[in-house]
């Protein structure tokens, strides 16, 4: 057992648990956060995806104690934000989700990419998500999507 | 309200499915709810003597063969697919029981501890013990080839895919009451799990209650695999009168559910004295795995599509589906068309060059015209449209002009398919077998229901159903409600599968919707129920495989470009561009996506998707081994859509969901035999497998 401490989606989160528990399973099961996704199970699919300061990073492969003391953002808490209502209208329109167990990570992913390139090219974008699996869409309506967020988002990334 | 309605909108479960709101199966608990792990076969074939099962901890069950109240086989089509191994075991993976409690590290701990004493039998890999065997003529094909001035023969092998949903199957189920089993599942076939789930229990079917949870993609792997497992967690339900959780991780999602089969078809044509083609002789082989589950039906839907969007006078098919010690195959998106499409594109394609004809020109003048016979003497009724929609797609890709250049130009190369996909059952399955019926239900607030058993696993059914409904009642879609569907609500209105939901669904749902007009009342509750009515003009002949297959055909071309690295054999995709005719689009954004994830699946079919067993045991188990693409591997696709009414479905829609699948692979197959200058014969096109066609001088 151990005392973590992180930010969840802005608010300080302290639990004493076992460090070694995936973060996948302390924000589903503890926290009742269920946007993330397990698909995989080993970091290939990034239906889990989250942001760990900021960065994409698979909460299915993130061992507890390796958050402590750092900020995590899940879709629940980003879909609280004006970047999220931007994204996400811009993959309604584009057609972008269809099953949507990828989604939340994949608008995660967007995110992380867009903080750090805010006018990304197609080519630039594909690699961005490439972390993230989608069997239903074949890419492209997303790849449209985040560059429709990026001229429709412009000055909030 | 008198918009196209083609037109798009937002689809209607997107923003919940963005936020993380959606309930898959994984995401819902029961209180007091235990889990379930499965035992499983370690071998390909054996005798069961005997299970050693340890002392179980207090609150820890066993489930197995002897737990069934009825008859120990999964409901489908035959008797042969067991829900638990008896006395054999046929594959490795075939469950043998279920292990159930509340901690599932302890589970996993009893399960260590089994030891099954199963003494080994000889396994069967290869194409030896027919099943199912069918066959069937068009004309007169034997003096055909008698008279013939050659006859030229190929064969054609298509490899394992895997559907690769992102959510792994599972259920959730809870006792109603004693007798009463509730199940939530990620499912394609309500009805189909219900009543599995009815024979198994051996009871009345107001005792199953199957709730569809949301669906994390589908592709077919939810059509049959989950009535086994619905079987399994409903015996042990009622077993232990406790809700019980069985979720598959990944690995054992890939290592024992359904795949597409396997294939090994030989084409011979009967070629005259002017060059023309005036027969063709088919012979296919479907690898069905350890138990026949729909692999029966996949392998009609392989045969009648022999000629694909061709007409060929006289035709001599047949095929077979052979029993192998493997995990059984099954249902996936075009169901035995992708591997006999990817067979006679290919030999038509290899026709012209053996022909020293020019292949496109060569395809063009065979290709299927309305009034034509098709390839079970049935009829094309409607218009076919595939000229224009050939010329348009040539015209977005420069096709003609890429042709020419890669001629010369090494290691590039481009390829285009044409196909069509018949829409609904194949044959007499939706009036025989399917019956459908569904219902529209308005309330006092005249807020209308629709009640279909219909899933939407991504594919968009909810919003289309919906549109349907609004546009023909002209009331707002807000005004229209469909939820995920419960059998103790909703009618049978067939399994979500066969690219039926649009067309035969949502041609039933539009009548409803036409009937509930004439009676309107405002606020005034009112129910219409309508059933499914073969067309009388639809004549088919299920023993002699004869008449009209389908009540009408979706048509595609794909056009694929490739780049092929001199050095490792790499495939890169640099372009795919698609013209499809699905009638009218319900929405025309919805169709657009399944035309780019159905054609990314189809042609990661041809080059990219590799899945193999070493003795049974397959050896790819997870997105690590199995690759599908990445955004990276894919490149943009264009799409145009062509309108092509069908007068019988709604609003003139015909099927989409599998049409965008099966030209995929004969395209980037064409494409890498034009960047190599060797024939490719068999998907999919790895680099080993050009390495090989590059090194040998014989191909």
């Amino acid at each position: 057992m151990m005392t973590i401490k992180f930010m969840l989606n802005g608010t300080e989160q302290t639990i004493k648990t076992d460090p070694s528990r995936r973060l996948l399973d302390v924000l589903r099961k503890d926290f009742n956060l269920k946007g993330s996704k397990e698909g995989c199970g080993e970091g290939e699919c990034g239906a889990c995806a989250i942001l760990l300061d900021g960065h994409i990073t698979n909460s299915c492969c993130l061992p507890l104690a390796s958050v402590h003391k750092r900020s995590i953002m899940t879709i629940e808490g980003y879909a609280k934000t004006a970047r999220f209502d931007v994204l996400s209208n811009s993959f309604a329109e584009a057609g972008a989700v269809q099953c949507g167990i990828c989604t939340p990570g994949m608008i995660l992913a967007a995110e992380s990419l867009l903080n750090q390139n805010p006018a990304p090219t197609d080519a630039q974008i594909r690699i961005g998500i490439s972390g993230n699996l989608c069997r239903c869409t074949g890419y492209n309506m997303i790849v449209k999507a985040i560059q429709s967020a990026a001229k429709r988002g412009e000055g909030l990334w | 309200m008198h918009k196209d309605i083609s037109q798009s909108i937002h689809k209607l479960d997107a923003h919940a499915r963005m936020q993380g709101k959606a309930q898959y199966v994984g995401d819902i608990d029961i209180k007091g709810m235990l889990h379930a792990i499965t035992l499983r076969s370690p071998i390909a074939k054996g005798i069961i003597k005997a299970i050693h099962y340890p002392p179980l901890p207090s609150g820890y069950t066993i489930i197995d063969y002897r737990d069934i109240p009825g008859k120990n086989f999964v409901k489908m089509i035959f008797e042969d697919w067991k829900i638990f191994a008896e006395d054999t075991v046929e594959h490795i993976g075939e469950p043998i029981a279920l292990i159930v409690g509340e901690d599932k590290r302890v589970l996993y701990d009893i399960h260590d501890k089994i030891i099954c004493d199963i003494q080994p039998l000889e396994p069967l890999f290869s194409y030896q013990k027919s099943v199912i065997d069918y066959q069937f003529t068009k004309g007169n094909p034997d003096p055909v080839f008698k008279q013939a001035k050659k006859i030229i023969k190929e064969t054609y092998e298509t490899g394992y895919q895997e559907q690769a949903y992102i959510e792994p199957q599972g259920f959730i189920g809870y006792p109603e009451t004693a007798e009463k089993v509730t199940l939530i599942g990620s499912v394609q076939c309500l009805y189909y799990v219900k009543n599995a789930v009815v024979s198994a229990l051996d009871t009345h079917p107001d005792n199953v209650r199957v709730i569809q949870a949301a669906v994390g993609g589908a592709f077919g792997g939810k059509e049959e695999y989950p009535s086994l497992i619905a079987c399994q967690l409903a015996i042990a339900i009622r077993k232990t009168q406790k809700p019980i959780k069985l979720i598959f991780e990944r690995e054992e999602d890939m290592s024992v559910t359904t795949k597409r089969h396997p294939s090994k078809t030989t084409m011979e044509a009967a070629i005259d004295a002017d060059n023309n083609i005036v027969g063709i002789r088919a012979k296919v082989a479907l690898d069905g795995g350890a138990y026949i589950g729909l692999s029966g039906v996949v392998l009609s839907r392989a045969l009648i599509a022999v000629t694909n969007a061709y007409t060929i006078k006289h035709l001599a098919v047949s095929g077979d589906v052979f029993k192998t010690n493997t995990v059984p195959n099954g249902a996936f998106r075009g169901f035995g068309a992708p591997q006999m499409i990817f067979a006679i594109e290919m030999f038509m394609h290899h026709l012209a060059k053996q022909l020293n004809q020019d292949p496109y020109s060569f395809r063009m003048q065979y290709l299927a015209k309305q009034g034509d016979q098709t390839s079970t003497s049935g009829l094309f009724r409607d218009p076919i449209i595939m000229p224009k929609m050939i010329q348009k797609a040539t015209e977005m890709a420069q096709f003609h002009d890429k042709v020419k250049a890669y001629k010369t130009m090494p290691n590039r190369g481009i390829g285009m398919s044409y196909f069509l996909h018949g829409c609904g059952f194949t044959g007499s399955g939706e009036s025989t077998h399917i019956n459908a019926q569904v219902k529209l239900r308005k309330d006092d607030h005249d807020h209308v229901y629709i009640l279909v058993a219909a899933v939407d696993m991504g594919q968009g059914a909810k919003t289309t159903l919906i549109k349907i409904v609004s546009h023909t009642l002209e009331i707002p879609i807000e005004q229209v409600h469909f939820d995920y569907p419960d059998t103790d609500d909703v009618p049978d209105s067939g399994p979500t599968v066969a690219s039926r939901t649009a067309m035969i669904v949502g041609g039933l749902v539009n009548q409803a919707a036409l009937e509930m007009k004439s009676l309107w009342q405002s606020k005034t509750p009112l129910e219409v129920i309508k059933r499914y009515k073969q067309p009388e003009w639809i004549v088919w002949d299920e023993k002699t495989f004869q008449g009209d297959a389908y009540p009408a055909y979706s048509w595609g071309v794909n056009i694929v470009e490739v780049e092929v690295s001199p050095i490792t054999y790499q495939v890169n995709i640099i372009g795919i561009w698609s013209v499809y005719d699905v009638g009218k689009a319900l929405d025309e954004t919805i169709v657009l996506g399944q035309a780019d994830g159905g054609t990314a699946q189809g042609v990661a079919y041809g080059y990219l998707e590799v899945m193999v067993h070493e003795q049974g045991q397959l050896k790819q188990k997870n997105m690590t081994d199995y690759i599908i693409p990445t955004a990276v591997d894919m490149a943009p696709t264009q799409t145009h859509l062509y309108d092509n009414p069908f007068a019988l479905g709604p609003y003139g829609a015909k099927g989409a969901g599998e049409l965008t699948l099966v030209g995929g692979a004969p395209a980037v197959a064409m494409a890498i035999e034009m960047a190599i200058k060797k024939p490719i014969k068999k998907i999919p096109a790895t680099p080993e497998y050009i390495m090989e066609l590059m090194h040998d001088d014989d191909h």
